[in-house]
């Protein structure tokens, strides 16, 4: 396991230009202390998986959007991220007894947590609405939409007699997606 | 075949059916991904600024593809996370962690706000109950000892008075029963002019009146002249046109303190009419739990001793009886004379209409315990309180 921690702006720079190793070195960097925070918290490895996760994405979100300023430690600021999920997480399940016990300092990361959590709805309700959709939709959307697979493929998958046919197909699911998604609450 | 700008422009004032639609969203998908180029791109730019529904359709489309564009990345990243984690030897971490505090330090850090507001809980009410159970304004196992004449006697006269009154309803009841009193304890002369001594808590409650009894049965009225609730003393003054004063006292009252082992007896009304004499000694010249005011004497005590003279070999009033330990075997106390004095002092004059002398003259030394006995009784009474 390579434990050496990345510079924050390595992982910056990493992030913006979509490098696996440095995305795994980030990941390896700071995973122990977001387990030990959710562990001694009354949680679980899963938890910790699950939250050190969504911790990342903010990050990721964050630092894509171009709004990332080192005005505090990356390792702060992670540390915080999972801090206020956590604590969320606890609020959600009702075992959140009034404090938490803090390994790190932390800083205020509401506005972060926000855009987030908007974020994450936005998300939901994408999955549920491409559950929604039934098949065949469902698979010719998440081919060409998230699979980056060509019309010629997927003409040929699903046996259609031409591409202009299968661009047809495609439309009508897209409409229904859109329909679906912006009907969701 | 993807629709060119053109073809759609050329149908643009006719779109009304979905195949021109599902063309003009193809080409909309085309311009956003940038596909288009040179002079299509440009005509297309033309086309949309011209036309505001074409304009929406291209923004809201742009949304979308956003929409989708952020779930395909979050997605992207979840399994590559997802990839990374599997490479980490969680559990070893978690063992690490988790060596280190034993179960009851990780009890204690998960829980111990939960652990405070239960333990707080408990001390509350653990003062609660001592508090209502009298802990404070008492103390432990210390038992006071006037005699609370059973509610149960005084209920059933009364049950009884209603029963006569029934038949003659309308006319008074005929005779007054005799009321043995709420309370009862003992007192003793102070003088012989009819100052008693007896104890604060006797007569402490709320009463309508007070009555001594001599030991031949002569009941006088009597009335509180002055109370001392810190060492549990009261004096008493018998106010009644049958009262005559006593002969001298036979006793003198000691202002120096008794000594350990020292021979006592005591003289009290414990018994019904007539006074009960004990014999012990003093087992502590402290009180209870160390108390000074109060020696621990090893004497038979009972309820309706309270105020009972605490008397030396050679017949001097070293104490007032008040009470016993109820847990301890033959542990009672009795109020150190000397704290009668102080008592005695503290009366203000305007409470005194007659003279307060105590009698230092003791003629009961050369006495028999037997015979001093027989003198002293005369002076010891039973006080009632109604």
């Amino acid at each position: 396991m390579n434990n050496s921690v990345p510079t924050d702006s390595e992982v910056i720079l990493g992030i913006l230009n979509n490098s696996d190793t440095v995305l795994k070195k980030l990941y390896l960097a700071y995973f122990p202390m977001v387990l030990q925070l959710i562990i001694n918290n009354s949680g679980t490895q899963d938890d910790a998986k699950d939250i050190y996760q969504e911790a990342i994405i903010v990050l990721y979100n964050k630092v894509k959007g171009g709004e990332f300023e080192l005005s505090s430690k990356l390792k702060t600021f992670i540390y915080s991220v999972c801090r206020r999920l956590w604590l969320k997480r606890l609020t959600q399940m009702n075992r959140y007894g009034g404090d938490i016990r803090d390994f790190e300092q932390h800083a205020a990361v509401e506005e972060d947590m926000d855009l987030h959590s908007d974020r994450d709805i936005q998300f939901n309700k994408m999955a549920s609405s491409l559950g929604l959709l039934g098949e065949p939709c469902k698979t010719i959307i998440e081919d060409f939409y998230i699979h980056d697979r060509s019309m010629q493929e997927i003409c040929e998958k699903f046996g259609y007699t031409n591409a202009d046919n299968a661009k047809t197909q495609k439309y009508k699911c897209l409409q229904r997606l859109k329909k679906l998604f912006f009907q969701q609450k | 075949m993807p629709a060119t700008a053109e073809e759609i422009v050329f149908s643009a004032e006719v779109i009304t059916n979905m195949s021109t639609n599902q063309q003009l969203t193809e080409a909309i998908e085309h311009y956003l991904n940038g596909e288009m180029t040179g002079e299509e791109l440009a005509r297309f730019d033309e086309y949309r600024k011209n036309n505001a529904e074409v304009d929406s359709k291209i923004v809201e489309q742009k949304h979308f593809a956003g929409l989708l564009k952020q779930y395909r990345e979050r997605l992207e990243l979840e399994n590559k996370l997802n990839a990374i984690h599997a490479e980490i030897d969680v559990h070893a971490l978690v063992e690490e962690m988790t060596v280190h505090p034993s179960g009851i330090v990780r009890m204690w850090r998960n829980h111990h706000s939960k652990i405070s507001v239960a333990a707080s809980l408990l001390i509350f009410f653990g003062m609660a109950t001592m508090f209502v159970a009298g802990y404070f304004t008492k103390k432990a196992g210390y038992e006071q000892l006037r005699d609370q004449i059973t509610v149960v006697k005084h209920d059933q006269n009364k049950l009884k008075q209603q029963l006569n009154s029934i038949p003659k309803a309308g006319t008074a009841p005929k005779s007054h029963l005799v009321n043995p009193g709420n309370y009862r304890g003992t007192s003793f002369a102070l003088s012989a002019n009819g100052y008693l001594v007896t104890n604060y808590h006797v007569v402490s409650g709320k009463f309508d009146s007070l009555y001594v009894q001599d030991v031949a049965g002569n009941s006088y009225r009597a009335k509180l002249v002055y109370s001392e609730p810190l060492y549990d003393i009261a004096i008493l003054k018998i106010k009644d046109a049958s009262f005559e004063s006593l002969p001298a006292l036979p006793y003198s009252f000691k202002k120096t303190k008794g000594e350990l082992a020292d021979d006592v007896y005591s003289i009290g009304y414990s018994e019904g009419d007539s006074p009960v004499m004990d014999k012990g000694y003093i087992s502590s010249v402290n009180g209870v739990k160390g108390d000074s005011v109060g020696y621990r004497v090893s004497i038979p005590v009972n309820p309706g001793s309270s105020g009972s003279p605490l008397i030396n070999s050679s017949g001097n009033i070293i104490g007032v009886i008040a009470g016993r330990d109820s847990r301890t075997e033959g542990a009672s106390y009795a109020i150190k004379s000397a704290y009668l004095f102080k008592a005695i002092k503290n009366i203000p004059l305007d409470s005194l209409k007659s003279k307060l002398t105590l009698n230092n003259k003791n003629t009961l030394a050369k006495l028999k315990p037997a015979q001093q006995v027989k003198k002293l009784q005369n002076y010891v009474f039973m006080v009632k309180v109604y």
